[in-house]
């Protein structure tokens, strides 16, 4: 049971005519387009890479090894280990796209929470809830992560704890500003009334109607947080070097850089492109469901 | 609430962050699995070379005195000495800061002296074809990580300009031409991400302040629209865009970081890198605490300004 602005139907807590706005947003506008269809192609790459990848990833030639080149046989050229770039792009995609889904993800599941409860109880809970969150605040991502590093050694989850260590005052914030807005509406008041208790309110009558702008947040923050991935690994303190990811594939191919330009720049423009795809999708997003402000940093 | 118990306040708040981040790491350390000590000296460590490490690290004390230790230290300004260099973790860190912060500094005035202008020509020109080239390359800007930008222009300008080196770093105390021409890359690399959220940002502030009354009352008086446009206009729409900029100093950090490996500068990120890869834990927590106390105060000025600058705000109230 939610109760919404209005009659209207609603997905996920996001009216339905604002579906309709984000279609027309995105088949009217080619910089929505080209955002959506980027972001399906790359997952689809990432989630069919085992059958759609030419070789596989961890596979050598050694008759390239010594002279990695672009050819034919791999149109994205070898690395320094005769291994098929391609594939260790698709396979690459996995993680990056993973790592940075699962770090949102958990970044938003404690942010908001933390910024519900602050904002739907305010007083000494919002207080201290927010000097939490300041402190969050304070312990620069990158920092987060090589502590994490330096104590537990590298790991896929060290990335994405440290990762999403960095999106939870962000989402906190958020969430705790719209629901300072929202809790004095009259459902609220009505909710509470009828005798609804705080859990309750908090998720059936709140948080469904703050859902749009944390939509557009998660969003512009998944393209933050594969740029976020893509550096750690390339300084060699993200997810074990072993492992191919977009920004341990560059890392790679710097000491290349004489020889091998396309080591270095091909995975940083597959970056690129999925990040400026989340973003313009995002945008979309943005204008679609009528969320304002914030351009956000990387 | 008045001006000086404002700032009296938010003061004490960002002491009470950096007190508790202190904390963490405090912590943080000592719930390493193991031994400390084992970590600092690899596994083939003797055990009178591991109760000696531990002995320097402190680590043999009663936790509480440990906890009142370190922060009677850090209260004095003594993060501790480097194991592997010997050298205190605060001159360490000083040493390393001046490329580091040419590089920031000189990436954020690049960022500015591109991303003003093309956020106010996109602005007065609002979907027209400079408007798009603007947000699209603005766009591209936040979508590049820094360190591959890095390698592009190290690649494109490194090779086709010999005048500029592409490698290591001159101090300004060597002369202006050569620091700047091997600052110049890098920075470029750091600043182009941070022009592109600028940019996007004047932009949006910049529509917001075109559409206000007080602009409608400026034309109508008559005043010359190059002053309206940037007396009255560029004036308050750089407000919120001075904000954010201040904060983005500690955001370009994770940026610079990785730039400095692409140029093989021997700043702080590198020192950063090499105490994880040498296990040189003082480096790596003194590094925590400076960067969080940097990160909370410079937010604590920036506020502080914002609050100077615009009358409007009020002290107390909101976050």
């Amino acid at each position: 049971m939610s109760t919404d602005y209005g009659d209207a139907d609603t997905f996920l807590g996001v009216r339905l005519d604002r579906f309709a706005r984000l279609r027309e947003t995105v088949a009217g506008d080619y910089k929505a387009t080209f955002g959506l269809v980027t972001v399906v192609l790359f997952v689809l790459a990432a989630v069919f890479a085992p059958e759609l990848a030419p070789y596989d990833p961890m596979a050598q030639e050694y008759a390239i090894m010594q002279a990695p080149s672009l050819s034919s046989a791999h149109p994205l050229g070898t690395d320094s280990f005769g291994r098929d770039l391609l594939s260790r792009l698709m396979y690459g995609a996995r993680v990056s796209l993973g790592v940075s889904l699962g770090a949102v993800t958990i970044g938003a599941v404690v942010g908001v929470s933390l910024g519900v409860v602050a904002g739907y109880f305010g007083g000494w809970v919002d207080d201290a809830l927010m000097r939490f969150v300041d402190v969050l605040w304070a312990f620069p991502w990158l920092l987060v992560a090589i502590m994490l590093v330096a104590v537990f050694g590298q790991g896929v989850w060290n990335v994405v704890v440290a990762i999403a260590f960095a999106y939870i005052d962000d989402f906190a914030r958020l969430a705790r500003g719209e629901v300072l807005s929202i809790r004095e509406e009259e459902f609220v008041l009505a909710a509470k009334n009828i005798g609804l208790g705080d859990v309750e309110i908090m998720t059936e009558e709140v948080l469904p109607n703050a859902v749009a702008p944390l939509i557009v947040q998660f969003t512009v923050l998944v393209a933050r947080a594969i740029l976020a991935e893509s550096t750690l690994s390339f300084l060699g303190i993200g997810v074990k070097p072993t492992t191919p990811t977009w920004g341990a594939l560059l890392g790679q191919g710097r000491s290349l850089i004489g020889q091998a330009w396309w080591i270095s720049i091909i995975p940083g423009i597959a970056i690129v492109i999925t990040v400026l795809g989340i973003n313009l999708f995002g945008d979309a997003l943005r204008d679609a469901f009528d969320v304002r402000g914030e351009e956000g940093a990387p | 609430m008045g001006i000086k118990r404002y700032v009296a306040k938010r003061t004490l708040q960002a002491i009470g962050v950096v007190y508790v981040v202190a904390t963490a790491v405090f912590v943080a350390v000592r719930s390493v699995p193991g031994d400390p000590a084992r970590l600092v000296l690899g596994g083939n460590a003797e055990p009178d070379e591991l109760a000696a490490v531990r002995a320097e690290l402190g680590l043999d004390q009663p936790i509480h005195v440990q906890y009142y230790r370190w922060m009677a230290d850090l209260a004095r300004g003594d993060l501790g000495d480097s194991i592997y260099t010997g050298q205190s973790v605060v001159t360490s860190i000083v040493n390393a800061a001046e490329p580091t912060l040419s590089i920031g500094l000189v990436g954020i005035t690049i960022a500015i002296l591109i991303a003003i202008p093309a956020g106010v020509v996109s602005a007065t020109r609002r979907d027209q074809w400079e408007d798009y080239v603007a947000t699209g390359v603005a766009f591209l800007g936040i979508s590049m990580p820094s360190f591959w930008i890095g390698i592009v222009l190290l690649l494109t300008v490194g090779t086709a300009i010999p005048a500029i080196p592409s490698f290591g770093y001159a101090s300004i105390s060597e002369g202006v031409v050569p620091w700047l021409s091997h600052v110049i890359l890098p920075a470029t690399a750091v600043g182009l991400p941070y022009a592109g959220i600028i940019t996007r940002m004047t932009r949006s502030s910049m529509l917001e302040v075109l559409s206000e009354d007080y602009m409608q009352t400026a034309r109508a008086k008559g005043l010359p629209p190059r002053l309206v446009l940037f007396k009255h206009g560029l004036q308050n729409a750089l407000m919120p865009v001075v904000t954010v900029a201040g904060i983005l100093f500690a955001l370009l950090l994770g940026g610079i970081v990785a730039v400095e490996m692409v140029f093989g500068v021997q700043g702080f990120g590198r020192l950063l890198i090499r105490s994880i890869e040498r296990q040189d834990f003082p480096i790596v927590q003194g590094s925590v605490i400076v960067i969080s106390i940097i990160f909370v105060f410079m937010n604590l000025v920036v506020d502080l300004l914002y609050m100077s600058i615009n009358p409007k705000v009020k002290y107390g109230g909101g976050a």
